[in-house]
């Protein structure tokens, strides 16, 4: 991308390589939510029924790890991956898919711990219902898991959020390699160092629209399935 | 219903990302670890279609200071390293993590500082003096303080005046731990004093109040040079592919296009490898 260019000149002229850009983070964020949810989603609704000791230990924990520094999942997954690391022999460190691994362990605690919260709720008012109907303990899970998938839809959203808007494990893991892993947050931190700012700040202010209208079509299918859910 | 709909969206997710990771395949690819002065001043975005065009072979850029670069090399998690801070890159290849070290190119560093300069450096030609008026007169000064190739030579500069800078710093001395456009972004805010690289000072676009100080002195030169990582330390290492790009920087064809990177009709970096003997 050209310094003279401003960012509202880079979308009207349809910049290649800014929608290359945009289509990557897209994509690594919507993978990270999605392996997030599958393995959060479930974690969450058992912990919420599950009576074990040291329960409340796991849920502070748990409820802790929402605030996880992005540096510092970035630096262990960078760990793990490097080619010194126990995972090295896959080669996956500077790759997109290093970029979905720190990301989807970034936002799987914020999943897992409002699922948590939101099915234990809703457990007080099922309990006696689920008891008396001698359900098995998954299927109360499937049953809760389904009954609040409203109410969860926000904490996928919550997920989505935390990770498109976070620089620190991007930049670690995938390297902010150009044309390769270089990420609408990397790119913003790029054009930073560079004194861009005009630029870093048009491609903010992008990122941010871009937020909204997920946001915003996350709203209207969940109008929708409202409705039809009657 | 709902099994489908979730389906689907799985499906396009899966797309998505095989979409924006073709290059996950082992293609003709190599991992250069470099500095944020090559990557930001644009030379990589010049002369990396060249290479590529010659030899199909992608040069994925991961720009960081010349300590973390050579760690990133260690480590194995790069195929070769190109930076700029020589005694580091002499102990790099000592400890067996680099095979040879070939001089590529020089640019210079300048001493950037406020207009209204007040330490009374400008115009002066001597690095060393500039340094001991600015300590003198406690005027500000921004350091990288990042173990970067241009922090060493930051540091290395103070010796050179005479001044032991780990007694000497005080509330004037300020080691902010980032990049060379964060530092100089630090110092347009704060009018400080700062050593930065010919490259991103000439890119840089937030200046504010800042002009270069002190430039031309023989001890602001800054020499680069490449290595191949180790590949009996590193099996990993795409040795090959790495040689042959190191190969083509010390060729007179690579050197030419060096050479040829301009901004603003400045030539920011001068080709000096020694022609192989073979």
């Amino acid at each position: 991308m050209s310094e003279e260019l401003s960012a509202w000149q880079l979308i009207a002229s349809g910049d290649a390589t800014l929608f290359a850009i945009v289509r990557l983070s897209l994509a690594v964020t919507l993978s990270a939510v999605a392996i997030a949810a599958v393995i959060g989603l479930p974690l969450g609704a058992l912990l919420a029924l599950a009576r074990f000791p040291g329960r409340s230990a796991v849920v502070v924990v748990l409820n802790g790890f929402m605030g996880l520094p992005p540096v510092i999942v970035g630096l262990s997954v960078y760990l793990l991956l490097s080619r010194s690391g126990p995972l090295g022999e896959f080669g996956l460190l500077f790759t997109p898919a290093a970029m979905v691994i720190a990301q989807a362990v970034l936002v799987l605690p914020i999943i897992a711990a409002l699922t948590r919260q939101t099915i234990e709720d809703l457990w007080h008012e099922y309990r006696e219902e689920l008891t008396a109907m001698d359900v098995g303990p998954l299927g109360q899970v499937a049953t809760l898991l389904w009954d609040s998938r409203f109410s969860l839809f926000t904490a996928l959203l919550a997920g989505f959020g935390r990770a498109a808007a976070e620089v620190g494990t991007v930049m670690i893991v995938g390297g902010n390699i150009n044309g390769f892993t270089r990420t609408m947050t990397t790119t913003v931190a790029l054009e930073t160092s560079k004194g861009n700012l005009p630029l870093a700040v048009g491609l903010g202010l992008i990122l941010i629209f871009l937020i909204i209208l997920i946001n915003a079509a996350a709203w209207g299918v969940r109008l929708w399935s409202e409705q039809r859910a009657g | 219903m709902l099994s489908r709909r979730i389906f689907s969206a799985i499906a396009t997710l899966l797309l998505l990302t095989a979409g924006a990771t073709p290059a996950l395949t082992q293609d003709q690819s190599i991992v250069v670890a470099s500095t944020t002065s090559t990557q930001d001043s644009g030379l990589f975005g010049h002369i990396l279609p060249m290479f590529k065009q010659k030899t199909g072979i992608d040069v994925k850029v991961v720009a960081q200071g010349t300590g973390q670069a050579l760690d990133t090399g260690r480590r194995g998690d790069a195929d070769v390293v190109f930076v700029h801070a020589k005694a580091q890159e002499e102990k790099f290849i000592e400890e067996g993590f680099g095979v040879k070290r070939f001089d590529v190119m020089y640019n210079d560093f300048v001493l950037i500082g406020p207009k209204s300069d007040p330490a009374g450096v400008s115009g002066t030609k001597d690095i060393a003096a500039a340094l001991a008026m600015i300590e003198a007169k406690d005027a500000p000064f921004i350091s990288r303080g990042d173990k970067s190739g241009t922090h060493s030579a930051e540091l290395r500069l103070w010796k050179v005046a005479g001044i032991d800078i780990e007694a000497a710093k005080g509330p004037w001395y300020k080691e902010i731990g980032q990049g060379m456009g964060a530092a100089l972004n630090t110092a347009a805010a704060m009018d400080a004093y700062v050593l930065s690289d010919r490259g991103t000072w000439l890119s840089f676009q937030n200046r504010g109040e800042l002009d270069v100080a002190v430039e031309g002195d023989k001890r602001l030169f800054n020499q680069y040079g490449v290595m191949l990582v180790n590949p009996q330390k590193h099996p990993s290492v795409k040795a090959e592919a790495g040689q042959r790009f190191i190969d083509w920087l010390v060729s007179p064809e690579g050197q030419k296009s060096i050479g040829e990177f301009k901004i603003d009709g400045q030539q920011l970096f001068f080709p000096n490898a020694e022609q192989q003997r073979s």
